[in-house]
């Protein structure tokens, strides 16, 4: 099922959908763009260049109880979802949800992300305004290719129009309202391959001297490279590069009582290794205690251990990380072109 | 790369109700514990392996199993587990304030274990090497191996504690000393005036010890220092990397692979660890260290 509608179609078509399960989509939050619960159409921002966070928060959110337990030791298990849609996710985060999808599935599989994960019906967008930093383009992420999760797409086309296309049942249930609507023509669906092209050479702010498949073996051999320690002394260990990074998921859980104490919940919170004590153990020792031995952890977790378990890069080109790092030092482009240049 | 259709998923982080059947200290630092699972489900686990322990409104941990599937009906049962416990932190401290009768939770277990019933150990020597608390996860090997004593060659025990007053598990290590074929040495770091031991680090006990290098398997369990040094020595003996077994303390949050906390690289040693076959890790940056 592939349409082709009008910019009011769409609005309407978003206005019937705002009356079923939330829908949560990209608007304009202070003077900068954020994944929120949308409440009218009017308010939806497809021509968003970024979103603050990934919308990665809607599976592994900041903070979500994980079971609940009372004073006497009883535990009960806090998996549940409510159905919900996620609209207007750009390629690159859909790459990085889907990796995420491959790494909660991984045996012992998490029921928590899973069980949000197939509550939701995700809906793509490509790319309208290219932000400051998008690289995806060098990485093959800024438009999907390839085989991906995901329930339906729309592309706006130049001349104001969309093309709207269900990949799934989900896709086709949440398409119904535009049964009405024209099937898109040859005509559309070449403008819609334009649109990819044009995304593919746009999205590259920053211009990646390799072919992404090259990147775990340049760090399988740049252990020792002085880059790490370079750039790594000059790290503030603040994390926001992992906060921001749509493919991090790394977790810290710890228990909270409930008012009255009778009763409480563990959650899960982001963590991240940036982190100064994120690798210590009792006993006082600290397995990456300098800066620069986390900030390399970083890099090998993007391009290489990512890559060994699941066979695909960890970084997808968002640049969410670049903007975010106020010591100016974590534009992954820079690390992996210096790698390739100092790899005979 | 498809998500495989939704299912009931078991919950890996719910805890399973259990209960702390037997205290006993010691030492002023590490108290013993007999703990009971409150329903069936759970299986004891094998020497190495650990269970994340739940004291409720605290949090968990990651303790090591120390009794042995070898003694049902002696606390190595698929509902009763051993464990010692040294205060370390907020987990830990509320594990020390557990009286007989009160509720915990149990995940696991977890992790990788000694390779107790396999080529690498049956019918060959065994050099096990404990320092300080790894005698904790180590007496569940050795307590395998000496209920199965027939399956192995000659088994040398060596055991290091920083003093006397820190010793563990006194009353065994001169059980086990009395098994047919088994040697038992002990060192420790400083000596109280009472003492009439070895003293020294571990690795002053080596030269005192034959070994086959060719029948001789090693498994080590100890702190990140005492590998560097006991490797050294090792290599010396002509012990190759492929015989010679340790476990990894990581801080581990999840266990089950997902939180990051345990990362050796590229590997979870929650998962693929905490128990490794040296030659596996021996080329790993940041494994011993
Ligand atoms: C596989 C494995 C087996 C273990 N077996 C035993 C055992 O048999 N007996 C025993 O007494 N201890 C054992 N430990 C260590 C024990 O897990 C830690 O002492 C405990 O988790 C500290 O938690 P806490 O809340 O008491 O301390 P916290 O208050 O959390 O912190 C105290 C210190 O411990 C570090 N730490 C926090 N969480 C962990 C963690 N999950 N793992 C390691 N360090 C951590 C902190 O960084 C800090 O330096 C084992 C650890 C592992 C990984
Ligand atoms: S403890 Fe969480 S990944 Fe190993």
């Amino acid at each position: 099922m592939i349409k082709h509608i009008s910019e009011p179609e769409l609005r309407a078509w978003v206005d019937s959908l705002l009356e079923g399960p939330p829908v949560y989509a990209p608007q304009a939050r202070q003077g900068r763009f954020a994944f929120d619960r949308l409440r009218r159409s009017a308010d939806l921002r497809l021509d968003y260049d970024v979103t603050i966070l990934p919308p990665k928060k809607y599976f592994l959110p900041q903070q979500e109880t994980l079971v609940r337990f009372t004073r006497e030791g009883g535990f009960e298990s806090a998996v549940e979802a409510e159905p919900f849609v996620l609209f207007g996710i750009h390629p690159y985060d859909l790459v990085a949800i889907n990796q995420l999808d491959a790494i909660f599935a991984r045996a012992p599989g998490d029921a928590h992300y899973l069980t949000r994960r197939h509550a939701a019906t995700l809906v793509v967008l490509d790319v309208e305004t290219v932000s400051e930093h998008h690289f995806a383009g060098g990485l093959g992420q800024a438009t999907v290719d390839g085989n991906r999760d995901f329930d339906a797409m729309l592309t706006r086309l130049p001349d104001g129009s969309y093309v709207a296309e269900a990949r799934t049942e989900k896709g086709r249930t949440l398409m119904d309202g535009l049964a009405d609507a024209p099937d898109a023509g040859p005509e559309s669906l070449a403008a819609r391959e334009e649109v990819w092209i044009r995304n593919r050479k746009a999205l590259r702010k920053h211009r990646l001297t390799m072919a992404p498949e090259r990147i775990p073996e340049l760090l399988a051999d740049a252990h020792d490279h002085p880059i790490w320690e370079e750039k790594g002394a000059l790290c503030y260990s603040c994390g926001a590069c992992t906060l921001v990074c749509p493919t991090c998921y790394c977790f810290d859980v710890r228990d909270e009582w409930n008012p009255g104490l009778a009763d409480g919940e563990r959650v899960r919170t982001w963590d991240g290794c940036m982190f100064t004590q994120f690798a210590a153990v009792a006993g006082g020792h600290n397995f990456r205690k300098s800066r620069a031995a986390r900030y390399r952890h970083r890099y090998f977790r993007k391009g290489k251990y990512v890559w060994d378990m699941i066979g695909e890069i960890a970084c997808v080109g968002c640049g969410r990380c670049i903007g975010a790092c106020t010591a100016n030092i974590a534009n992954p482009v820079e690390v992996y072109n210096r790698l390739q240049e100092d790899t005979p | 790369m498809t998500l495989a259709a939704p299912e009931p998923l078991a919950d890996v982080y719910l805890p399973r109700p259990a209960r702390v059947e037997e205290v006993t200290p010691l030492t002023d630092a590490e108290i013993f514990f007999r703990l009971r699972a409150e329903e069936p489900g759970m299986v004891h686990g094998l020497p190495g392996q650990f269970l994340e322990v739940t004291v409720p409104g605290i949090g968990e941990a990651p303790i090591s199993i120390s009794s042995s599937v070898t003694r049902r009906g002696h606390g190595g049962d698929d509902w009763t587990w051993e464990m010692v416990v040294r205060r370390a932190g907020n987990v830990t401290a509320a594990m020390h304030r557990l009286a007989p009768g009160d509720r915990i939770g149990l995940r696991g277990p977890f992790g990788t274990h000694f390779p107790v019933d396999s080529r690498e150990t049956r019918g060959r020597d065994l050099l096990l090497i404990a320092g300080g608390l790894g005698l904790v996860p180590l007496r569940s090997a050795i307590q395998y191996v000496l209920d199965r004593r027939r399956d192995y060659g000659r088994v040398t025990i060596l055991v290091g504690t920083r003093s006397p007053a820190d010793r563990l598990f006194i009353g065994e290590l001169a059980e086990w000393a009395e098994a047919p074929g088994v040697r038992v040495l002990e060192t420790v770091d400083t000596a109280s005036p009472d003492w009439d031991g070895h003293v020294g680090v571990i690795t002053t006990l080596l030269p005192r010890v034959e070994v086959d290098n060719a029948r001789t398997t090693a498994i080590l369990c100890g702190p990140p220092i005492m590998y560097k040094f006991v490797l050294l020595e090792l290599h010396k003996l002509g012990l190759p990397d492929a015989r010679i077994w340790m476990s990894l303390e990581r801080h581990m949050k999840c266990a089950v692979g997902k939180c990051g906390h345990c990362q050796i690289n590229g590997r979870y040693a929650c998962q693929d660890g905490p128990v490794y076959r040296y030659l596996d890790i021996a080329r790993t940056p940041e494994a011993i260290g």
